[in-house]
């Protein structure tokens, strides 16, 4: 079962899953349409939420976790679709990657404030995936759309590990 | 990136921030002095126009509070309400009751987000030195959790009333899609209980700050209602005279482009110049405060009146203390309403709206026809109206502490700009710094 924001669903596992975009925004919301997929799989009775980045609900999201998996649109520059793991317990997520936000605050800035305040889970992996297009929208443009399946994979492959 | 240089014997000096952090949205300043008189100032906004305005033209009636929401990310309701009031106003409708109570709670909502957000995560940082609110949080942990929560509060009933925290998508004209139930409302209580013990905390945190000595003779510019503290109706009330209807917006504001920035500059036909937001509505509304706020304003040392921009900050604090204490009366006094919103017949006419933004005054203009197309809008966000401003407090500011070190007057002179918590994506349709000494 997938969850919006504040909302949780049961959890079995101490593992969480979070697709962080703006659906809204074409690639943007990559994030969470791949946690949609997966909340169709259920890997490991995991929790799987959707977020807009908000820093204390991200923050929140990951309180009780033991591992938070998130899975967030990037653009460095790189293929479309082109996917990035990070291991962000042990270093600071480049800034660069993660600048897309409205918000004021990126994924990477709300992952140092939390590291600042103790408030880091004690593995967090960001899945980065290189997005194209940006712009207003509601559809994943072709290249990244292909990778889905691919992202899906590598997430559940995670979630075992 | 600073230089200093000499023309003809006299100083030259120049501060240039090429790209401003912790503003919303990009933009830059550039700061120009000889000897001991700065000679230009420039507040630059790269954000492309956005044609939200053109974007509106052909769209249904019921749509401008949808499309408008989206110019902005901190601020949604605002554009949302002005949107609803301005149509309902060609409409010939005005709402009242339990629709008008929710309106109120769920722009507290949006107050109480906006505010914290930047006096917590961006304006603090300023006055305790701190490059960000994420070095800050090392050394103030206490306090970035305590805005933290504070934040979630208006969060919480952006989501319950708005159906979400960014762009609502609970609001219609009319009223709303959906009214929540009393018991719905009730379990915000405790967490705003908390919050507005919290908010008056950050009155106390915030006013020990040190502030610099600079205080303008300012036309403020707010809504001013007979009896409560503005955040939807009101007439258009200044310290210099106006007061004025929403429907004679135009005839005493005149916008104008300036070469150097995408966004547009408002200002007063009749004197130039005013002042918007947190420390315009304290100034105009403060009789209307309850004695909580006045007592918390007292405790810092604030009067009746502030001319001091980089007290902002004590005001903006003090307004989330009234938006916690106001959300829990409507909460305390709110029956669900038999139907949550009101059907509006559209009419061919003009409508005006105008209401108050966490950053100020937000002003609409729809004309449509007797299908509800809309065929003219005109939409004129906060921050345009104060950007002559603070340009003309960077010119001050600048000028008296000339003698600064380029570091520091850099500094201050973003502070100056933060003061005015401006909303860049707004008002493009904004920073980067740069002061040049002669």
């Amino acid at each position: 079962m997938v969850s919006n924001n504040t909302q949780e669903s049961k959890s079995e596992s101490k593992t969480v899953i979070i697709g962080v975009g703006n659906e809204y925004r074409s690639d943007d919301g990559l994030g969470v349409i791949i946690a949609d997929k997966l909340s169709n799989i259920n890997p490991n009775g995991t929790r799987i939420l959707k977020q807009n980045g908000e820093p204390t609900l991200l923050m929140d999201s990951w309180k009780d976790a033991d591992k938070a998996i998130v899975i967030d649109a990037i653009s460095s520059g790189a293929s479309p679709g082109t996917v990035k793991r990070f291991d962000a317990v042990e270093k600071p997520l480049p800034s660069q990657l993660f600048h897309y936000s409205t918000h004021s605050f990126s994924l990477a800035d709300v992952i140092e404030l939390a590291r600042g305040l103790n408030r880091l889970p004690p593995s967090l992996i960001i899945y980065g995936i290189e997005g194209k297009n940006f712009t207003n929208g509601f559809k994943l443009s072709t290249e990244v759309e292909k990778a889905v399946g691919k992202i899906v994979e590598l997430i559940i492959k995670e979630v075992r590990v | 990136m600073t230089k200093k240089q000499k023309k003809n014997g006299t100083k030259t000096k120049t501060i240039k921030v090429d790209y401003l952090a912790r503003v919303e949205g990009e933009g830059a300043l550039y700061i120009k002095s000889r000897g001991n008189k700065v000679t230009d100032v420039k507040l630059k906004i790269f954000e492309p126009p956005r044609f939200f305005e053109a974007l509106l033209r052909g769209r249904k009636f019921e749509e401008a509070p949808d499309i408008t929401s989206r110019i902005c990310g901190i601020c949604p309701i605002a554009y949302q309400m002005s949107a609803c009031h301005a149509i309902e106003n060609a409409c010939g409708v005005t709402l009242d009751g339990p629709i008008r109570e929710l309106r109120r709670l769920v722009y507290c909502g949006e107050w109480i987000e906006s505010h914290t957000l930047h006096v917590y995560m961006l304006h603090a940082p300023d006055f305790l030195r701190y490059a960000s609110v994420i070095e800050m949080a090392k050394d103030h942990p206490k306090e970035v959790e305590r805005g933290l929560q504070l934040k979630k509060a208006g969060n919480e009933i952006m989501n319950l009333i708005g159906g979400r925290e960014i762009h609502p998508i609970n609001v219609c004209v009319g009223g709303f899609y959906k009214a929540p139930t009393k018991k719905d409302l009730a379990s915000l209580t405790e967490k705003l209980k908390w919050a507005r013990d919290a908010a008056i905390e950050t009155v106390r945190w915030v006013s020990n700050f040190s502030f610099p000595d600079f205080e303008n003779d300012y036309e403020f510019v707010a809504l001013s209602h007979p009896e409560e503290y503005p955040f939807n109706e009101g007439r258009l009330l200044s310290n210099k005279g106006l007061d004025i209807d929403a429907i004679e917006y135009d005839n005493h504001f005149v916008e104008e482009h300036v070469p150097y920035t995408n966004a547009l500059h408002s200002i007063l036909k009749e004197r130039g110049g005013y002042f918007v937001g947190p420390m315009a509505r304290y100034s105009l509304n403060y009789e209307k405060l309850p004695p909580l706020v006045k007592d918390a304003a007292r405790a810092a040392g604030l009067g009746p009146v502030c001319n001091n921009p980089f007290k902002s900050i004590v005001v903006r604090s003090l307004e989330i203390v009234y938006a916690c204490d106001e959300a829990l009366r409507i909460i305390d006094q709110y029956e669900m309403p038999d139907k949550s919103r009101e059907e509006i017949v559209p009419r061919p006419a003009t409508g005006f709206g105008c209401t108050e933004a966490p950053r100020g005054i937000l002003y609409h203009r729809y004309k449509i026809d007797d299908e509800g197309t809309i065929l003219d809008a005109k939409i004129v966000p906060p921050t345009s109206q104060n950007q002559k401003t603070i340009e003309s407090d960077l010119y001050h500011f600048a000028e008296k502490y000339l003698e600064l070190s380029q570091e520091q007057l850099t500094w201050q002179c973003e502070q100056a700009i933060r003061n005015y918590d401006p909303c860049i994506s707004c008002a493009t349709h904004f920073l980067n710094l740069q002061i040049e000494r002669e």
